[in-house]
């Protein structure tokens, strides 16, 4: 009964927004209920629909568990668009050099050097911060800049398509090697590899953080540095070490961005969302959503992917802009968002017997552990 | 030596020639022909669209990057498609290739005949689409090159030639001084334009800098780059992209004249705008549609040039340019249609 | 190269560098008290995107730059108003929430754009002093003094705003209670708490402060460039945001990084625009400004630390 009433905060707080996002329909002209069904069916209309939000939702879903590990570190990432093109230039460069590798290598290469890739955009704010202060908000704004310029360095110079040089010059690589395309799972549609890695991926995560010594460690420095460094346990290498593990899953989103996609290349409009769709602040969104835990990520992400996919449906059949589904989704995030106290008070009326104990106890891990805290200050304090 | 019936006929031919010219310039366009390949309208029309009548019975649709009225790449073809009388369904603002895919592909599930794929990093989706739809035909752009399949057409913007063309003139205007372009991201027809358009502004003596701001969109940056340009005295300022906007206001305000392409810009700064290249599709998608009523549903690619009217350097009635300097961008015209002058792309 | 190094191009260089700067400016001193108070706010940009649109739609529709810039300053405090509920009353999550007022912002702006305005139409740009409707010919002869008059006199008046806000701030944390309160209610809310300062409406009135300063910071900058897009801010809000850590919460050292921040890229505009950077390294220049930034914090930043309490919700218990 609990367990329901406390995830009926966030769809309440969902359902309100769509009341706000039908009033906006309504503005425009529309009927919200033909908007609604627009979107129900653009997400999952008929099977291949269905595949789609799956695909949709698979790099929001990885950058979702990476976020949720650098906020147990307590770390903010909001890299996540420089991490994922990091990763999607790695992997595209692997692709294009080894192009005849057989598909059971080349697939988990490509997705190695993704990891790699990402991974590193993401160490080196988390280094940067760990051990040079220098505050992770700022180093990841400036990598997502550099990032991007870097692809279209790449991409109108070394890594151009051939035929482009001296075509239309349009800034992508050619058809990478269908070697390295994720195998399609269910013929006729476009569900994808990807979509399981991705699901397999949050399992291993949730394993990671809490039953293996480097989740503990991590959750620990997240959790009280100060007391972590008196247990021995160095905060500056599982600070960098979550961010970085935050940044591989985010290149891996990239990966699955690049070679779950039908054209098989890298393509750039010269600026990241073109190429990523947001999925750097979605991905916060969705591991918001699920609570900032990877397993409930899953679920969360797939339904973000299906607003998402769902909105083009309502772009093509209504004629209302895109922007609105954008808009939408941030009115659903400040809601949801707001709604956690209400939760934790609703959990507290219901616990009247345990009062004490249980809401104390969550009280206490409501404001420690899953708070976002930028660790710059607190780090370097403790140093005598 | 003048007989009466020679001078009546002389009277009546005089008659005849003003009175076409009188129906001409009273006709249904804002447009009066100076040369071919160039326009001059008329000072304080506001360009409207003039809508045509259609062209086919065909369903439209059309996918592109940036937002239907950016006066720049979308804008054109939603024009050109309403001079042929054609109000398509519009997926616009779709810079996501995945997101743009997924909108061809919907078009084309839902029975449209003729989807237009505006953007040409949509190509490399397009070429796994179409073929699932052997049905409808796909007319994609910027592109010199259908990619092989049969129901895909092709189009181009030869881009290079009303970028020479303007360069022509902004030389004369710049009478030895230097002309500063700003570009976005060198990529695309962003290049071919500029490149034309150095090349013709060399050819009349001035001195072309280029700055690429490496933004699509970044106005702040275009402001600003096109500011720098100032210093080093530019006579004439040029850009392209949905960021020239800022470049544009910035000419503006120091009374510094500005070429614009892709649409008509004379919106955007009605005192300024010398000329603007302005993509007509709809010439090359007039043959398009006809085509398609026949049976055929793509395999050919069709590029914009000044010769077939796809490519027109509409000039600013409001600008005033001297006469001598319109007949002489007329005699360029003339030398590129006729092969003289190659505009590098 | 030669022709840089001139005076007067240096000085049209560092003028550009301002004009650049000063939207950055607005945003970043208004986080910096936010964050003083301990809150953080990702939401910025989003904020920064809707008082733009606002401040230039006014303007279209009443000419009037002071009414747009007027415009431009209640969506902040609205905004402001709804983060304040969100995150002090509501204790919400504060790096996600300010993601979801981005995201709004940026959909909504985008929305508004596309159904009021349509075609892309330029207004006519914030004038500088010297062209101020009434009190604009008191500076005309300050502006013509060779070099300085470039130098100092020809900005537009929310230039001066923006560098008065400078001293302002500091003197408001430093000499007054409020500024007292906010910074006690940052550091340890609950002994401030203890001491009878209300920690939620001391936050609550820093929040204000911080979001009708980035209202402020949108219309500025549409009014600056005489136009609005999807997305104009193009990310600067984060960048204001990221250059509150480069300041160290110091309002002269976030001048500084939003100085540096103008400074190279004009710079790098600059040198594009006489080819000594070629095309060919565009992406590069366009990097710069970004890379120095993080070079200059890592090698100029002394340890400091941060508000204690920045992002911790409080409650009295």
């Amino acid at each position: 009964m609990k367990r329901l009433l406390g995830a009926s905060v966030p769809l309440g707080a969902a359902l309100l927004a769509f009341v706000l996002g039908s009033i906006m329909i309504l503005a425009l002209g529309e009927n919200p209920i033909s908007g609604a069904s627009a979107i129900v069916e653009g997400a999952f209309g008929t099977g291949d629909r269905f595949a789609v939000t799956a695909v949709r939702a698979t790099p929001l879903l990885l950058v979702g568990i990476g976020i949720t590990i650098a906020f147990r570190a307590s770390v903010i990432n909001i890299g996540g668009e420089g991490q994922i093109i990091a990763g999607a230039l790695l992997s595209t460069i692997v692709a294009l050099v080894i192009p005849d590798t057989p598909r059971i290598i080349l697939i988990p290469l490509v997705m190695i050097a993704g990891m790699i890739g990402g991974g590193i955009w993401g160490a080196i704010p988390g280094a940067l911060k760990a051990y040079a202060s220098v505050n992770e908000i700022l180093s990841t704004v400036m990598l997502n800049i550099v990032a991007v310029q870097l692809m279209n360095f790449l991409l109108r110079g070394p890594m151009i398509d051939p035929i482009e040089k001296n075509g239309s010059r349009i800034p992508q690589t050619e058809r990478l090697s269908d070697n390295a395309a994720m195998p399609t799972l269910v013929e006729g549609t476009r569900l994808h590899l990807g979509v399981v890695i991705a699901v397999f991926a949050a399992a291993v995560v949730y394993i990671i953080l809490w039953r293996t010594p480097l989740g503990f460690r991590l959750r620990a420095v997240g959790h009280n540095p100060d007391a972590a460094r008196a247990a021995g346990i160095s905060v500056e290498r599982n600070i960098t070490m979550a961010m970085g593990m935050s940044g591989a899953l985010s290149g891996l989103a990239g990966v699955m961005l690049v070679f779950g996609s039908e054209s098989l290349r890298l393509v750039t409009d010269g600026g990241a969302a073109g190429f990523t769709g947001s999925a750097g602040f979605n991905g916060i969104v969705a591991a918001l959503f699920g609570g900032l835990h990877p397993l409930w990520t899953v679920p969360s992400s797939f339904l973000f992917g299906a607003l998402l996919t769902g909105a083009t449906q309502l772009q093509r059949a209504l004629q209302i802009p895109a922007a609105l589904a954008v808009a939408l989704n941030g009115l659903i995030v400040l809601f949801v968002v707001s709604s956690d106290r209400l939760r934790a008070w609703l959990h507290g009326r219901l616990n009247q017997g345990a009062f004490d104990n249980e809401t104390a106890e969550l009280r206490e891990s409501t404001n420690n552990s899953t708070d976002l805290q930028p660790e710059g200050s607190n780090v370097h304090e403790a140093t005598p | 030596m003048k007989t009466n019936r020679s001078r009546r006929f002389l009277t009546l031919l005089t008659a005849l020639l003003a009175l076409s010219m009188f129906a001409a310039a009273c006709g249904g366009s804002d447009d009066t022909e100076s040369a071919t390949g160039t326009a001059t309208s008329e000072c304080g029309t506001n360009n409207a669209v003039v809508k045509g009548d259609k062209v086919t019975d065909k369903t439209v649709a059309v996918v592109a990057p940036s937002d239907s009225q950016d006066l720049a790449f979308t804008q054109s073809m939603i024009d050109s498609l309403t001079r042929l009388g054609i109000e398509p369904q519009v997926t616009d603002g779709t810079f996501q290739v995945e997101v743009a895919a997924d909108a061809i592909r919907g078009y084309a599930e839902d029975g449209i005949n003729v989807v237009i794929v505006h953007g040409t990093q949509y190509g490399g989706s397009l070429a796994e689409i179409a073929p699932d739809f052997p049905e409808t035909s796909f007319i994609w752009g910027t592109s010199t090159s259908t990619q092989d399949i049969p129901n895909i057409f092709a189009y181009y913007p030869e881009a290079q030639q009303g970028g020479y063309v303007n360069g022509w003139i902004a030389g004369e205007l710049a009478d030895g001084g230097s002309i500063g372009v700003v570009g976005p991201v060198e990529a695309g027809d962003a290049v071919s334009y500029i490149n034309g358009f150095r090349a013709g502004a060399e050819a009349n003596g001035a001195d072309v800098a280029v700055t690429y701001t490496g933004s699509f969109s970044d106005v702040a940056l275009a402001t600003e780059a096109a500011e720098a340009f100032l210093t080093v005295g530019v006579e004439v300022l040029t850009g392209t992209s949905q960021s020239a906007v800022g470049a544009v206001n910035v000419a503006n305000e120091n009374k510094i004249p500005w070429f614009g392409t892709q649409s008509n810009q004379e919106a955007w700064s009605t005192d300024q705008v010398v000329a603007s290249q302005v993509y007509h599709w709809e010439v090359i998608l007039d043959d398009m549609f006809e085509m398609i009523d026949e049976g055929t549903l793509g395999g050919e690619a069709m590029s914009l040039t000044l010769e077939n009217g796809g490519l027109l350097v509409e000039i600013n009635g409001c600008y005033n340019l001297d006469s001598d300097v319109l007949s002489g961008a007329g005699d360029i015209v003339d030398q590129i249609i006729a092969g003289d002058i190659n505009p590098p792309a | 190269m030669s022709e840089f190094f001139t005076l007067s191009v240096l000085i049209a260089t560092f003028a550009s560098a301002v004009r650049l700067a000063v939207p950055y400016l607005l945003a970043a001193l208004g986080e910096t008290i936010g964050q003083r108070s301990g809150v953080l706010n990702l939401g910025v940009d989003g904020v920064m995107l809707l008082s733009a649109f606002g401040a230039y739609y006014t303007v279209i529709e009443t000419g009037s730059h002071l009414l747009g810039i007027g415009v431009g300053l209640l969506i902040g405090l609205f905004m402001g108003v709804v983060y304040a509920v969100v995150t002090v009353h509501l204790h919400a999550k504060q790096g996600i929430s300010g993601i979801g007022i981005f995201l709004f912002g940026l959909g909504f702006s985008d929305l508004l754009s596309q159904e009021l305005v349509g075609a892309i139409q330029p207004i006519k740009k914030l004038p500088s002093l010297a062209k101020l409707p009434l009190v604009g010919g008191i500076f005309e002869p300050l502006e013509d003094i060779k070099y300085l008059g470039q130098l100092l006199f020809s900005h537009n008046l929310m230039t001066y705003v923006a560098f008065a806000l400078v001293p302002t701030v500091t003197w408001m944390m430093n000499n007054t209670t409020f500024g007292l309160n906010i910074k006690a209610v940052g550091e340890n809310p609950q002994a401030a708490d203890s001491l009878g300062v209300s920690v939620g409406r001391t936050r609550f009135f820093a929040i204000l402060i911080g979001n009708a300063l980035a209202g402020l910071a949108g219309a500025t900058l549409s009014l600056q460039l005489g136009v609005f897009q999807q997305n104009l801010t193009n990310g600067l809000g984060f960048i204001a945001v990221a250059l509150v850590y480069f300041g160290a919460w110091r309002a002269k050292w976030v001048m500084a990084g939003a100085m540096l921040y103008g400074i190279v890229t004009a710079t790098r505009l600059q040198w594009q625009a006489r080819d000594i950077i070629p095309n060919s390294a565009s992406d590069l220049a366009a990097m710069t400004p970004a890379l120095i930034t993080i070079l200059a914090l890592v090698l100029l930043a002394k340890r400091v630390r941060g508000p204690a309490a920045l992002t911790k919700p409080f409650s009295r218990h």
